[in-house]
């Protein structure tokens, strides 16, 4: 894939987590904070469709834009054609696993598995 | 019998111009840094004591060691008039050109000369320009374009002032490689391209008579190209031409992006 591309991806992830990041923080906000935090205020947040679909989003999001920096860092700080396509083909490989881990939560707090 | 008058009025003597004093040469210290990667693998200082006036340059300054005092300080220059891009050093911490900098406006009575940074050193403050000239080369730096003025019944590009304000700033880069020496990500990414290599990209493709735009972005659109500036602008500082490349950087970011056709 070219940079270019990369880096849209990279752009465009900062912005919509940005953005969805505010509208989680303003969901807190609709109540007392530590009530937020309550076990059954988190898990109901889960059952709500649309909201953990946000979630789900957001943590897509931030893994692509995260990983995506760090592999930009990495490339940085050294050189070569194994390291870097071991930095490239480990940062795919790390973002897809936090996603699964993410989403295997998100899934099964939906689902009431506990 | 005639007479000859005799004035009594003093004679009036030209008018005194201000004609300054001769300046007292100042002496200074100036540090040297020696490295020599066939005799030795550490760098050291060494000190020589020269007689400066308030004009003395840098370059003079070292060329007056290398006449006087130590002959084997190894110094690239040419032109002494900051055309020709060759006696880049660090100055006091600071790339600069040797022959551009006067002793007096550095307001040190210690001068510090060193090799620029993110280049190999050759020896002494002598370093090697390979990466610099063949990153240059890679950009493609001439005009691309199908129609050759030089074809008989051709027409010439019509090229308006706007048109050349685009790059004209551009196209006063000497190849000193200050820019790329100032680059703080060229210091870890030894395959980034530079600031000089992608000014100059930026210098043609926004040329209008050039129709080389998509082999140059597809050049500098590398995982170590254009991407990763981190806009730090330390080399448009260094420049002593006056060129902004880490402006070049950003409009042809805009290419990439699409904000820019």
């Amino acid at each position: 894939m070219r940079e270019s591309i990369i880096m849209k991806i990279h752009y465009g992830t900062a912005l919509g987590a940005v953005a969805l990041v505010a509208i989680h923080i303003l969901m807190r906000m609709s109540q007392k904070y530590s009530d937020s935090l309550q076990y059954q205020n988190v898990i109901a947040n889960y059952h709500l469709l649309p909201y953990a679909l946000m979630l789900e989003v957001i943590l897509v999001l931030l893994s692509v834009h995260g990983f995506n920096g760090l592999r930009v860092i990495l490339l940085e700080l050294k050189q070569g054609v194994a390291y870097e396509r071991a930095i490239n083909y480990g940062s795919i490989a790390a973002m897809a696993a936090l996603v699964a881990y993410g989403s295997r939560t998100i899934l099964m707090a939906g689902m009431g598995v506990s | 019998m005639a007479t000859v008058e005799v004035s009594t009025e003093k004679k009036a003597e030209p008018p005194q111009t201000s004609v300054p004093a001769p300046s007292k040469p100042k002496t200074i210290t100036l540090r040297i840094s020696r490295f020599n990667p066939s005799e030795n693998a550490e760098t050291k200082f060494e000190e020589f004591k020269i007689p400066v006036q308030k004009w003395t340059t840098v370059l003079e300054a070292i060329l007056y060691v290398k006449e006087n005092l130590d002959h084997s300080v190894a110094v690239r220059y040419s032109c002494r008039q900051a055309s020709c891009g060759s006696c880049g050093m660090k100055i006091n911490g600071k790339p600069r050109l040797a022959c551009y900098t006067k002793i007096s406006e550095l307001e040190s009575n210690v001068v510090t000369v060193e090799p620029m940074n993110n280049f190999p050193i050759i020896r002494d403050l002598a370093v090697d320009f390979k990466q610099l000239f063949s990153t240059h080369k890679k950009m493609k730096p001439f005009i691309i374009n199908e129609e050759s003025e030089v074809q008989p019944g051709a027409k010439e590009f019509i090229q308006t002032p706007q048109d050349l304000e685009k790059f004209l700033q551009f196209s006063y880069c000497i190849k000193c490689g200050l820019c790329n020496s100032a680059c703080p990500t060229m210091a870890t990414d030894k395959s980034f391209v530079g600031p000089q290599g992608l000014a100059q990209a930026y210098r043609y493709t926004a040329d209008n008579r050039d129709q080389g735009k998509k082999d140059r972005l597809k050049i500098v659109d590398q995982s170590h190209g254009i991407w990763r500036c981190h806009f730090a602008g330390s080399c448009s500082n260094v420049c002593p031409k006056g060129v902004d490349p880490a402006m070049a950087i950003q409009l042809l970011r805009g290419y990439l992006l699409g904000f820019r056709k």
